[in-house]
């Protein structure tokens, strides 16, 4: 039995948790979210490489809130998340346990928001290899490149919102396309329509976005969407020094400002 | 678009602006006699941070070959920082659009005071002349026009 | 059945034949990493390798979005274009497997309940299904539980099988199948009787069918039961627009400047705002009762009024999930609790 599975079937042995947030392995292989009551159910839960997936989101969700005493099996992605998502107060401190892993794979047990900060700074923040090239291949096309790129991307776009969904910062109640007077963004999903969402999307994640890319894992036609959230995110780091998931007392880079901010284009 | 008798292009152009200064700058411009271009089509807000950036987004999707975006110089908002927030905006905005392949030429961001009649004719003129060169902007209009025919089943 | 045999050779050229000809051809293609339709123009934009496409081929009949028909305001005067028939393509569907075509049994059901929707049955009339017996099968498939098989005939026009040799025994399935036999005769040969279940993938079955249709409506009031199975749900629609057999809408009225339109598009009951009234009330208030709809409404109320099962085992919206909502998996649990 490896360390994950043990030290949760204490925690529920114990009775120090009733519920455990982690991954188990789903259909043909792939790991997905999981929700573990009984401790003789411990032995669901894994965490390896394939367990990417940022589950923050679940923290804040209504039937999950009701639970007294739960955990979280956080990866990189969701600590960092925790972090933005305690900075924008809408998870709690003591609310929750959080069950992380040393970069040896060690679980431990991060016991305050202090801790998971001193935890997350120990993280790479930057963007994969992968994703920095396609960001520099789209920098270094022409305007109308770039537009046709883009153009054929969003053609695709079906606007099943799963980027949104399973976005951790995307909690709001009733978000911009669900407001219908006026209607910001077209219901149809049409090129245009789905261009002015995934623009206001990214606008919505200024300064916010953590970069973990879960908007385009998502997304069952494979658009790189993440790529416009990490554009906003590396704008707000440049001009801002602003990296989000890094600090729980960090202030929204669009909801604050300095007399000293600095642009070149306002005549 | 528009075209006047010679059929040349006429550009629109949709100024969103603040009530405080650039609309009362805009007043001035005219209380001034200071002739410029009558392209513009000015929209007055309460403040540049009332200026929602889906609103430049909209206005393109209803053919506006340029956008202006105009309000209190930094330290002279009417509400003390509404314009310092919307700064930070477009900065974040402006380079997102670019990425996409928007072509930030035709959007000017400015701040014009109630004082300064003159600096908002300079603006309009230079603006109108830029789009003048640069042509209708077609980008959005003809994804409107190819939008709901995309699918396998349209034709 | 009849069947006759198609040669790799003449399976190219009945694509060219039909591109060049009075079709538009829609058929399975690489788009980036993905496979999905697309209208092509030659038969090398054609591929064969995927299990099934990322999207379902519904979208030839109840495309994702509709104009049903267009206004233009002039002089304060309202003019409307109706929907023009005319401009519904004649297309052929090629490459479509028989989870797929089975599909559209369910969606015709729907949009032909009470009243037929034209628009739709013009758009069905008007395709000719090649439908494609699948070789190769993964974790998602499930056809076999609800009825159908990786060689299942129905809802095709033609069902193509490819033999090792790489041509295909081609199967005869409906008179507009024959029609187009007819049409490209030149191109078919003789069949030459080679067996076609050896050629099938294999799919287990995962759920005996008639159990649940037996015991679901009894679970209806299971809070418990739905909350849990929908614990991970997001809420997306995702698993709505790629399904074959989904067939909610949402009419919006979109306009530019002096002209506009009147436009159908995909909705989904896993969405919160599908139900939201007016006044604030949702009556599925949880992602619990909008995932029990989701199920129910494939297996109950399909099944009671439609008489069709409202899934084809194409798995694709277990595909598509982002925290995989194994459907199957799920249904299989309703049996076993």
């Amino acid at each position: 039995m490896n360390n994950i599975q043990q030290k949760t079937k204490e925690l529920l042995e114990s009775g120090a948790c009733t519920l455990i947030i982690g991954y188990e392995k789903g259909t043909g292989g792939k790991a997905r979210p999981v929700f573990v009551r009984k401790a003789e159910h411990a032995a669901k839960l894994i965490f390896d490489e394939s367990c990417d997936q940022n589950i923050a989101g679940y923290l804040y969700r209504q039937e999950i809130k009701n639970e007294s005493k739960k955990a979280i099996v956080a990866n990189n992605h969701t600590l960092k998340s925790i972090v933005e998502l305690a900075s924008e107060n809408q998870i709690h401190e003591g609310d929750f346990m959080v069950l992380a892993f040393t970069a040896e794979g060690e679980i431990i047990e991060l016991k305050s928001f202090e801790e998971i900060e001193k935890h997350v700074a120990t993280l790479y923040h930057g963007l994969n290899d992968e994703d920095k090239a396609t960001m520099q291949k789209i920098e270094a096309m022409t305007m109308e490149e770039r537009w046709g790129f883009w153009e054929n991307e969003f053609s695709k776009c079906i606007k099943c919102y799963a980027c949104r969904a399973s976005c951790p910062m995307c909690y709001c109640p009733t978000c911009t396309v669900e407001i219908n007077q006026p209607q910001w963004i077209p219901v149809p999903s049409h090129t245009l329509g789905n261009l002015e969402w995934h623009v206001m999307r990214a606008m919505h994640l200024a300064g916010r976005c953590i970069t973990c890319g879960q908007c385009a894992k998502s997304c069952p036609l494979d658009l790189p969407i993440h790529l416009l959230t990490y554009k906003v995110a590396l704008d707000s780091e440049q001009y801002f020094d602003s990296v989000a998931g890094t600090s729980v007392c960090a202030n929204n880079v669009l909801a604050t400002f300095k007399t000293e901010d600095h642009e070149n284009f306002i005549r | 678009m528009e075209t006047n008798n010679n059929n040349s292009f006429e550009p629109k152009v949709v100024a969103f602006v603040c009530n405080w200064c650039t609309y009362a700058g805009a007043d001035l411009t005219g209380t001034s006699r200071i002739k410029y271009a009558p392209n513009v089509k000015i929209i007055r807000f309460p403040c540049t941070g009332r200026i929602d950036y889906m609103l430049l987004m909209k206005a393109f999707a209803n053919g506006a070959d340029g956008i202006i975006v105009s309000g209190c110089h930094p330290n002279d908002c009417h509400y003390t920082s509404g314009n310092f927030h919307a700064r930070r905006r477009w900065m974040i905005f402006r380079n997102l659009c670019d990425f996409i392949g928007m072509d930030m030429n035709r959007v000017v961001f400015s701040w014009v005071s109630a004082a300064e009649g003159a600096k908002w004719a300079e603006i309009v003129n230079t603006t109108v002349d830029t789009i003048r060169q640069l042509g209708p902007a077609t980008s959005f209009q003809k994804l409107i026009k190819n939008s709901v025919f995309e699918e396998v089943g349209n034709e | 059945m009849e069947r006759k045999l198609l040669t790799k050779d003449s399976y190219k050229l009945l694509i060219s034949k039909i591109i060049s000809g009075k079709y538009q051809l829609v058929a399975p293609v690489k788009v980036d990493a993905l496979v999905d339709f697309r209208r092509i123009k030659s038969a090398d934009e054609i591929t064969e390798d995927y299990i099934v496409t990322v999207s379902s081929a519904k979208s030839v009949a109840f495309p994702r979005n509709e104009k049903l028909f267009g206004f233009e305001k002039n002089n304060k005067k309202l003019e409307q274009t109706d929907f023009d028939f005319d401009s519904i393509p004649h297309t052929v569907l090629l490459g479509v497997r028989p989870c797929d075509a089975m599909g559209f049994a369910s969606l015709t059901s729907i949009f032909c309940w009470d009243s037929v929707d034209k628009i739709y049955t013009t758009r069905l009339e008007r395709t000719i299904i090649i439908g494609m017996s699948c070789a190769k099968a993964d974790a998602s498939c499930f056809c076999t539980s609800v009825k159908g098989n990786p060689g299942n005939t129905a809802g095709n026009d033609l069902l193509l099988t490819k033999t090792p040799d790489g041509d295909y025994i081609t199967e005869i399935v409906t008179e507009k199948g024959a029609k187009l036999v007819a049409e490209f005769y030149e191109l078919f040969r003789e069949d030459k009787g080679a067996e076609k279940e050896p050629l099938l993938a294999n799919v287990p079955e995962v759920f005996e069918l008639d159990g649940i249709l037996a015991k679901i409506n009894s679970k209806f009031d299971d809070e418990v039961f739905w909350s849990e199975q929908a614990m991970r749900c997001l809420g997306c629609g995702a698993c709505a627009y790629v399904c074959p057999t989904c067939a909610c809408f949402d009419i919006q009225d979109e306009s530019h400047g002096k002209t506009g339109q009147r436009v159908r598009c995909w909705d989904s009951c896993g969405l919160s705002l599908f139900t939201l009234h007016t006044s604030g009330h949702n009556p599925r208030q949880n992602q619990g009762q909008r995932w029990r709809q989701r199920l129910m409404h494939k297996f109950s109320y399909m099944p009671d009024r439609l008489n069709t099962v409202g899934c084809v085992g194409c798995g694709r919206c277990s595909r598509a999930c982002p925290v995989d909502m194994n459907i199957a998996e799920h249904l299989k649990s309703i049996i076993d609790n």
